[in-house]
């Protein structure tokens, strides 16, 4: 098991005392690989920033161990962990220049000077900031800072990096550009990166494995593609991209819809028969076809709206149930339906999932 | 103006209320200045200018005596008040919140609080103990008397300046492998250093201008500046006095400009 870089083992964190007790994380178990691009994502308050924290030393867990390289880390203070972090709000020193910045973990690491200067001279070309080597952060912009910010967090090469919602202060474009530039940087050091963030788009792009949190627990981990295709509850699989929400049953291996219907739904076992299930469709894996078509599911067009690139409709099914489907908007703009329209629904039977919840 | 907003200073009369209070502010040190300059022994009749008081002051002994105990006192006194004010504003900031906090605020600024000549009556029994048992006679009883409530007074500034800096600094340094007392001297130090120099000279400007507790502690011989003047002026008024003033009050000020240049500078 040595390709495991960071593991939390049963870790638990609660603030406060009594009725005030705040449970922030609750039995996590998480395991990390070396050199992996691994993102914590969730809604605000999930505990994202206090799994980091507990990570690099800025907090002891109530409950849990944190283990690095295999080693019990649990009780290091955070001076003597080979873990560095980019904090959301930089913190950069703010009576020293860029590259005094940048250049701090080694020193304090008692590295030669001459080490110092030329990992600090590497660390500002690895990022693009040669030029501003001798100026005061004060005088950065917040790009510029965040570059500052990472380079002084790489600098003494830690063996995992720990970003706290690095690009949320920045506005579309550069936080476009620092997405790339993260990956790139990431794959040039081969440092393991932990990425915080409440940006599904960011986390789908940038991740090798995503870890979906929720009150603090972890929901799910996997990759982009795993935890978008396969979501195995409710809250994962409308915190990430939109999804439809079916009630139904299981009858002889498939699930029955309120309005009759049977799908085709994988990875059903015997003992599931009978039960009471919910089942996710991804709105552009919604299908529509002419009302008359076999094995297709009448639905009556309740209201359209155009987004642009796609166009959402929204269907009421027999039974009353609600689906949206999201279709291609053609060249005219007219998806060629009207309100009121009775239509037909097919879902390809890999875009069915049942729910675990 | 277009703003139609409240503001003070449409009432009717703000202007004459505002100048008359300066007017009473500063015309007794605006005449005291003057008188200092005057010609005569008068201090209330204007006889031409002269600068003998200046030099009567200069040459007399027991002012230059007076004026380095002054300094003595205010520079030792500053220090030490300092520092303990460094050391319970960072016990009192940089931790989290504790039980019994506004307590520990309360009496950290006690000197604030309770009369100066209830602390100065205390103090002279208690010193007057401590001299029979040990004979000690020096300026160490002065000494600990000013640094003792100057402790407010350097406390202030240095705890406002600690409460807006970011914890996330020291945060910062302690993941870059400083160790607490490096991040000490690396982050908070050099960042704090602003509102140690100002509770710095707020302590020494305090304690300079001492003179009730100074009146009380102090043995035979040990004037300060203040209670030489004091002294001075239950014999006979001479602008002698009005030329120690102004020197003191030019002192006074270029140390409270520094300190007001140094709080605004870190907004
Ligand atoms: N020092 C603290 N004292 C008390 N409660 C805390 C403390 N730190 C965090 N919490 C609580 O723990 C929970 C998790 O907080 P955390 O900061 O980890 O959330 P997060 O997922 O990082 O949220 P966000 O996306 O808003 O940054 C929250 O309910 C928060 O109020
Ligand atoms: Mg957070």
């Amino acid at each position: 098991m040595n390709d495991i870089a960071v593991e939390a083992r049963n870790a638990v964190k609660t603030f406060g005392q009594g009725d005030h007790a705040v449970r922030a994380l609750d039995d996590v178990s998480v395991t990390i690989r070396k050199g992996e691009f691994f993102t914590l994502l969730g809604p605000s308050g999930c505990g994202k920033t206090t799994l980091l924290r507990l990570i690099a030393g800025f907090e002891m867990p109530t409950g849990g161990q944190i283990l690095l390289d295999g080693a019990d880390i649990t009780d290091l203070p955070p001076n003597k962990r080979p873990v560095n972090t980019v904090f959301q709000s930089y913190a950069l020193f703010p009576h020293l220049t860029v590259a005094e910045n940048v250049g701090f973990g080694l020193e304090m690491l008692n590295r030669p000077k001459a080490e110092v200067r030329q990992t600090t001279e590497r660390m500002l070309a690895l990022v693009k900031l040669e030029a501003l080597a001798g100026r005061k952060t004060s005088q950065l912009s917040g790009g510029q800072q965040q570059r500052v910010a990472l380079a002084r967090a790489l600098a003494p090469q830690p063996k995992v990096l720990l970003l706290d919602e690095p690009l949320s202060a920045l506005d579309l474009k550069l936080r476009k550009e620092m997405q790339t530039e993260l990956k790139r940087l990431q794959h040039e050091t081969g440092i393991t990166f932990i990425f915080v963030t409440h940006d599904q788009e960011e986390a789908l792009t940038m991740s090798d494995r995503i870890g979906v949190m929720s009150a603090g627990k972890i929901q799910q981990i996997g990759s982009p593609r795993d935890i978008y295709t396969r979501p195995v509850n409710r809250f994962v699989a409308s915190f990430i991209g939109e999804s439809n929400f079916l009630p139904a049953t299981i009858v002889q291996g498939a699930a029955r819809l309120g309005s009759g219907h049977s799908l085709a739904v994988e990875g059903l076992t015997p003992v599931d028969e009978g039960r009471k299930v919910t089942l996710a469709v991804r709105p552009e894996q919604v299908r529509l076809t002419a009302e008359d078509e076999a094995d297709t599911i009448r639905a009556t067009v309740r209201d359209l709206v155009y987004f642009g690139t796609d166009t959402h409709c929204h269907l009421m099914l027999s039974d009353g149930e609600e689906v949206v489907a999201r279709l291609q908007s053609p060249a005219s703009g007219d998806a060629g339906l009207s309100e009121g329209q009775i239509v037909g629904l097919r879902l390809a039977p890999g875009a069915v999932q049942v729910l675990g919840d | 103006m277009a703003d139609r907003s409240f503001s003070v200073s449409r009432i009717p009369g703000f202007a004459a209320v505002a100048i008359l209070a300066f007017v009473i502010l500063y015309l007794p040190i605006f005449t005291l200045v003057i008188y200092a300059f005057n010609a005569s022994k008068s201090i209330a009749v204007w006889e031409g200018f002269s600068l003998q008081w200046f030099e009567a002051a200069w040459a007399n002994r027991q002012v230059k005596e007076a004026t380095l105990r002054s300094l003595i006192i205010a520079s030792s006194a500053s220090v030490i008040a300092t520092t303990v004010a460094t050391m319970a504003a960072l016990g009192t900031t940089r931790r989290a919140a504790f039980k019994g906090q506004t307590f520990v605020y309360v009496m950290i600024n006690q000197p604030l609080m309770v009369p100066e000549i209830v602390t100065a009556v205390a103090l002279l029994i208690f010193f007057a103990s401590i001299k029979v048992a040990t004979g000690y006679q020096g300026l160490g009883y002065l000494i600990a008397a000013h640094s003792a409530f100057c402790v407010p007074f350097a406390y202030l500034p240095i705890r406002a300046r600690l409460e807006g800096m970011d914890l996330s600094l020291e945060t910062a340094a302690a993941d870059l492998y400083a160790t607490p007392w490096r991040t000490f001297r690396r982050v908070t130090l050099p960042l704090l250093l602003p509102g140690i120099i100002a509770g710095a000279m707020l302590a020494f400007v305090i304690s300079l201008d001492d003179v009730v507790i100074t009146e009380f502690v102090k043995s035979g011989g040990q004037d300060t500046l203040p209670t030489y003047m004091l002294g001075q002026l239950r014999r006979a008024i001479t602008p002698e006095v009005n030329a120690i003033s102004t020197a003191l009050l030019v002192l006074t000020v270029l140390l409270l400009s520094a300190f007001f240049l140094l709080t605004r500078k870190k907004e």
